[in-house]
């Protein structure tokens, strides 16, 4: 099988020839304030993006650095870039945890994960940054790199472990080492994946020391290089304050030891070039044969798949910073499928849920987008294309710019409760891939049902202008203030005016700043903050990654009806 | 009429054996394919799959690779030409073609020798005999004094007749000793007697010659051309001064600086000498000219169709083996001498398999690129070898020969500096970056040949170490070229992406180009080491970043160790196919062609960008030294026991014990024997000593890891 021309089946070819109607219009003015506001906004907030990730590759410090490269390392970044297949890319996830996170910075919280092609193979890496704080694992560290598992079990990818680690940040060990998504867990990942058949490879390129030792030696095949590559449960200091016992790092636990005597390793490499090269040659020896991946999705996928009809770097003019703004979510759709084709389902019923067929990179996808309040009808009309959607395997994307439900008596009378529970219901059974983008606000119960971080999208991204709350600063203060006046007027306490507005900017200054994506990002209820011109390309990314498993039936629980 | 008889008497040739390999047997079954004559090509078992095989339309084995017992064996060529049903053979040039007994053989077998009779072969082949020949034919010859009267006024008086410079040279022996040169009558008898003294010394035998010294000779040779009915004409003449290890390496014609009077003269004397000896077919007389008085002499006749028989081609519009098939024919010439055109100027180089800085020395290998330039109807390339074969050490090292023909010899220069510049090999070392140099030298450009033209202007050919001027300016086009080889290669490995299909499920939206980073710009390193032709100093690391710009295009800067010293190329390149290149650097676009190979651990890259070609090695593994695949031995192990004990690698029974405590013993000398799990096993001494502290005997049982002896060193 080559790609150059691959022969298309009956149904690819009355793909190919049919009449589209469903093709999108451009749907903005150029020439409006709004269009030229938004611009500059956008344009702002990329640019203090960019200013964030420009800090975090530069890994932990010049220092920290030179030190990396005169042991002759490469910086995780680089290690990855050598593992890759040449010239691919790679789908790199939660740059910016741990931003702002901690007293001192921590970039990209000290590991680097992400997603890209060995040997033609889809592969998680795990990368270890020894020079943000020697590699050793925070609270937000472990969180990251149990996430980067998460994702590889999910899309059963094999996962490449770059270890270089000094293991649990002690300082902080109550935070990472004893509880259920602590520390531990990362072993208890990687057992279970072994079990899958999901390939387990650690490269020992540094220190892999106490807890940090056990991930070479819970993997299925590892690699040690000389001189720089160690693995102990306990180092020379603690050696000998235990027993006494003198002896260096590299007799204790290098790589000499672990493959010609312990073990513990399999593959002894000279330098770290070497050990990469090595790294790339296990993953094409890993057997495929039998993967049943291949069977579901690639007749399905079409290879000749057209560019979209309108300029995808305008989706930076269309996202509004002000979230009270409208958009036409259908603008956003027609910059990120094939040939701005877009077959909308039920367009005249429940409008201000968008839901339709199209492709992406030639992977047929379903998307559902905000265009205002959910109503019943726009509920009802969601549960009914995601039940449409995960009986034809087709995978969903959600483009999130919602303020919630309708609320009011006769949203209420009309069970807008039950609606959104059916809603609810799909997202969180539906089997098929999913993947949410936050192209706005994403408040209350409407965050639920367009399937937030806890329905377990298999990856949801933001654009830098979405925020993340409850509820909106300005309504959570009003719900508060009204909340906080009933208090004081029970307890005859008098409240003047300003007082109360003063009560109501802290409440929404909270909220503002507790419902920025950066903040979100850093905790890593995302994978990561991206520029709007790159969802369509990082969309195509998550759809192919998780294709690469089988996938599942979908089985619903019972519907409120 | 007469002819028309000979011509209807003799059966036509309809079928030739080529008796040779490589470019010359491939261009003899040109013409002979163009004439709608069969071919048969001879080869050894190292010829197998080689271009002439495949151009001749029958091959017959003849033999194993060394040439004695392939194509330098008469008897099985001939065979082979029978067996096949030829009714001639071509010999070409080398081998047998000079062979008188081989064309005797083939004519005794009732086949047609396409060449001289084998009589101008045996009376040419003689040096002296054939020096004897011409003199009688009137050619003239270098004068010298070769009697056996050797008192010393009559030899100086000889000496004056020749004029000076003079050469004496003991007529025994050789390598020089004994040679002397003269420049004036006042230094004659010191150095004849010296030379006397030091012959009589050396070989015993004080005989002394004196011949003229030509202190800037030049080569130049005429083509001659002569029918079975006593017709002989010339094709004008060839210079061929610049020579290698007395090789030729850049031939042309005409020769360039001389006068149509002295050509004229050049072609009469060497008619003369073909017609001495009753010549038929093609042949060469070679002189050696006096630049300094401009007289000529007869050196020696080549009979033979030569190597640089192209360039006399290209002059005359004449095809040469044509011509000697048609005279094997019982044809006459088809031109008469004033009939012959001159027109342009042609030059041959000769590309070498061959190690310039090592003195020329052939060289071997694979030929893992070889684009050679296209050739029309002003540019020939005669070649035996395609992009994948061997060149090997049994034959001649030639690759190919370049010729190019222009209005005048300035015109041709042109074509040939820019024919060079194109002409790609990789694989093996050639000499094209010299032809170069010498295309390029302001000296040869005049036209200011001579035999010693190589020796004489090494400064400007050779590498100089000390010269940092052309240095600098190699390694800036070196560097400039590492980048250029860094974009090509990243945009090649984005044109792979098809092949990777590894996984079929796996969407190419993972090999765009530029590959995808999440808000930032993917970036590779490239480390790469440059061949360096141009000084002694050894090869140079080169360290690159490549950006990939979101336009497609590259930004490429070298990285020295901790700093960026260097300018940001900006590079747009896009691939035509066949590692072809267009290629956009600082505004300018150019053509880059580019080799890439892998011998070993270690992968080549060859670029050619305008006038430079360079090459770049590139690391790809590592293998495990010595010193890592032995077993490990923490540090404890070593702790426990003092140096030179010997402990028991397993536990086992004692078999025997070979030496008694004390004995003196050399590295590695066995001491006992141990056997357990029904294997034997040696224990030897770890160095040379004296056993010390051996206790264990016949029959007793040892543990894993115990003490059985140590050796003591000698003190």
């Amino acid at each position: 099988w080559t790609y150059p021309c691959p022969i298309p089946n009956r149904i690819q070819q009355f793909q190919t020839k049919h009449f589209s109607t469903g093709i999108l219009p451009d749907g903005i003015n150029r020439s409006s304030d709004t269009f030229s506001q938004n611009s500059s906004s956008m344009e702002r907030l990329l640019s203090e993006l960019q200013s964030h990730v420009n800090k975090v590759l530069a890994g932990g410090g010049e220092t920290a650095v030179k030190r990396n490269k005169n042991r002759n390392k490469f910086l995780p970044r680089e290690r990855i870039d050598r593992l890759l297949d040449p010239g691919s890319s790679f789908l790199e996830l939660s740059q910016l945890a741990g931003h702002e996170l901690y007293k001192e910075p921590l970039p990209s919280g000290g590991i680097i994960t992400g997603i890209g092609p060995v040997h033609g193979r889809l592969c998680m890496f795990v990368a270890n940054d020894p020079t943000v704080k020697g590699g050793t694992y925070y609270p937000i560290t472990i969180k990251k790199h149990l996430r980067a598992q998460e994702i590889a079990a999910q899309c059963k990818l094999p996962c490449i472990y770059l270890v270089d680690s000094g293991g649990a940040f002690l300082p902080k060990q109550a935070e990472v080492f004893p509880d259920k998504e602590n520390f531990g867990r990362i072993f208890y990942n990687q057992a279970t994946m072994s079990s899958q058949g999901i390939p387990q490879i650690a490269l020992v390129l540094g220190s892999c020391t106490a807890g940090g030792a056990y991930i070479p030696a819970m993997a299925d095949e590892s690699v040690m290089v000389k001189g720089n590559g160690t693995i102990f449960l306990a180092g020379p200091p603690l050696v000998k304050a235990s027993t006494g016992e003198e002896v260096s790092a590299e007799d204790l636990g290098g790589a000499s030891v672990h493959c010609k005597t312990s073990g513990v390793s399999d593959y002894f490499a000279q330098d770290e070039k070497h050990g990469l090269a090595l790294g790339r040659n296990i993953v094409k020896n890993l057997h495929l044969a039998g993967k049943q991946g291949m069977l579901n999705s690639p007749p399905s996928i079409n290879l000749q798949f057209k560019e979209p009809l309108y300029d995808v770097r305008e989706l930076r003019s269309i996202a509004p910073v002000d979230h009270k703004q409208q958009f036409d979510v259908r603008s956003v759709i027609a910059r990120i499928v094939d040939g701005s084709e877009f077959d909308e389902f039920k367009k005249l019923y429940g409008t201000t849920l968008v839901t339709g067929f199209a492709r992406i990179y030639g992977q047929p996808v379903g998307i559902l987008g905000n265009n205002g309040v959910l109503f019943n009808e726009a509920a009802l009309k969601g549960t009914h294309f995601i039940e449409l959607c995960s009986q034809r395997n087709i995978p969903l994307i959600f483009l999130q710019n919602i303020t919630g439900f309708m609320v009011g008596s006769r949203s209420e009378a009309n069970g807008i409760a039950k609606s959104g529970a059916k809603l609810v219901m799909a997202v969180s059974c539906a089997k098929v891939p999913k993947v949410t983008i936050m192209i706005g606000g994403s408040f209350g119960a409407g965050n639920y049902a367009m399937c937030g971080r806890a329905f377990n999208p298999n990856f949801l991204f933001l654009w830098p202008n979405s925020r993340i709350s409850v509820m909106g600063g300005a309504q959570a203060a009003g719900v508060l203030s009204q909340i906080e006046g009933t208090n004081r007027k029970r307890q005859g306490i008098q409240w003047t005016s300003e007082g109360e507005e003063k009560f109501k900017a802290k409440v929404k200054e909270a909220y503002e700043r507790e419902g920025n994506p950066y903040y979100s990002t850093a905790r890593l209820w995302d994978d990561g903050i991206i520029d709007p011109a790159d969802t369509r390309k990082i969309v195509g990314l998550c759809i192919s990654a998780s294709l690469n498993p089988p996938l599942e039936d979908t089985k619903y629980g019972v519907f409120r009806m | 009429t007469t002819h028309l008889e000979t011509t209807s008497q003799q059966q036509r040739i309809e079928k030739i054996l080529v008796a040779n390999r490589g470019e010359i047997a491939c261009r003899i079954m040109r013409t002979a394919k163009r004439l709608g004559i069969r071919t048969v090509a001879v080869y050894s078992d190292a010829d197998k799959d080689s271009l002439h095989v495949k151009s001749a339309d029958e091959a017959v084995h003849i033999g194993p690779p060394p040439a004695r017992l392939s194509y330098l064996n008469g008897s099985s060529i001939v065979e082979a030409a029978i067996r096949a049903g030829a009714q001639a053979v071509h010999p070409g040039y080398g081998f047998l073609s000079e062979s008188s007994e081989f064309a005797q053989l083939v004519e005794d077998k009732g086949l047609t020798f396409i060449g001289p009779p084998a009589t101008a072969i045996r009376d040419m082949g003689d040096k002296s005999a054939s020096k004897r020949i011409m003199g009688a034919a009137g050619v003239p010859l270098v004068p010298g004094y070769h009697g056996s009267e050797q008192d010393i006024e009559l030899m100086r008086s000889e000496a004056d007749k020749i004029g000076y410079p003079i050469l004496i040279k003991p007529t025994h022996g050789g390598g020089g000793k004994g040679m002397r040169i003269v420049q004036s009558p006042n230094n004659f008898v010191d150095s004849f007697l010296g030379a006397q003294r030091e012959a009589a010394a050396s070989f015993g035998i004080n005989t002394i010659l004196l011949e003229k010294y030509i202190t800037q000779p030049r080569h130049i040779e005429v083509q001659i051309f002569g029918d079975k009915f006593g017709n002989v004409l010339h094709l004008y003449e060839r210079d061929c001064s610049v020579q290698r290890r007395h090789q030729k390496i850049i031939e042309e014609a005409p020769a360039p600086c001389i006068t149509n009077e002295f050509r004229t003269h050049l072609g009469q004397a060497a008619v003369s000498a073909a017609k001495a000896v009753g010549y038929h077919s093609a042949g060469t007389v070679e002189f050696i000219v006096d630049t300094a008085t401009g007289h000529f002499y007869f050196m020696e006749m080549n009979t033979r169709l030569q190597v640089e028989h192209p360039v006399t081609e290209m002059i005359v519009g004449q095809d040469l083996v044509e011509w000697q098939i048609r005279v094997a024919n019982g044809e006459p010439l088809p031109l008469s001498q004033v009939q012959v055109p001159l027109s342009g100027h042609a030059f041959e180089a000769r590309i070498y398999a061959e190690n310039v800085p090592k003195g020329f020395l052939p060289a071997t290998g694979l030929l893992h690129h070889y684009h050679p330039v296209p050739p029309s109807s002003t540019v020939r390339v005669e070649t035996g070898v395609e992009q994948g074969d061997v060149v090997s050490m049994h034959y001649d090292p030639m690759i190919a020969k370049l010729v190019v023909w222009g209005e005048n010899r300035a015109a041709a220069l042109v074509k040939l500096k820019d024919c060079l510049s194109k002409f790609q090999v990789a694989g093996v070392p050639t000499n094209i970056n010299f032809l170069q140099k010498l295309a390029n030298n302001k000296a040869f450009e005049e036209g200011n040949v001579e035999t010693h033209f190589i020796e004489h202007h090494k400064d400007d050919l050779f590498v100089d170490p000390n010269n940092k001027v052309s240095y600098e300016e190699a390694y800036g086009a070196a560097r400039f070229g590492a980048k250029l080889v860094a974009a090509c290669l990243c945009d090649k490995h984005s044109a792979l992406k098809e092949s990777h299909s590894g996984d079929p499920s796996l969407l190419p939206i993972w090999y765009t180009h530029p590959p995808f980073r999440v808000n930032h710009h993917a970036k590779s390193i490239m480390e790469l080491e440059w061949e360096n032709e141009y000084d002694s100093s050894g090869s140079k690391n080169l360290m690159l970043s490549v950006t990939y710009h979101p336009d497609g295009n590259y930004l490429i800067q070298h990285l020295q160790i901790g700093e960026n010293s260097d300018y940001t190329l900006e590079v747009k390149a896009s691939n035509l196919g066949n590692d072809n290149f267009r290629v956009e650097a600082d505004g300018v676009t150019m053509d880059v062609s580019l080799a890439v190979y892998t011998k070993g651990q270690i992968e080549h890259m060859h670029i050619w960008h305008g006038l430079h070609h360079h090459h770049f090695r590139q690391k790809l593994g590592l293998e495990l030294s010595d010193e890592d695949e032995k077993q490990h031995k923490t540090s404890f192990e070593h702790i426990c026991h003092p140096p030179g004990t010997v402990v028991a690698p397993m536990a086992g029974l004692v078999v025997k014990v070979l030496e008694e405590d004390g004995a003196k013993v050399e590295v590695g000398q066995p001491v006992l024997v141990l056997e357990a799990m029904k294997m034997e096993h040696v224990v030897k001494a770890t160095s040379a000593g004296f056993v010390e502290g051996l206790k264990v005997s016949a029959g007793q049982q040892v543990s894993d890891g115990s003490v059985l002896f140590r050796v003591e060193a000698q003190e």
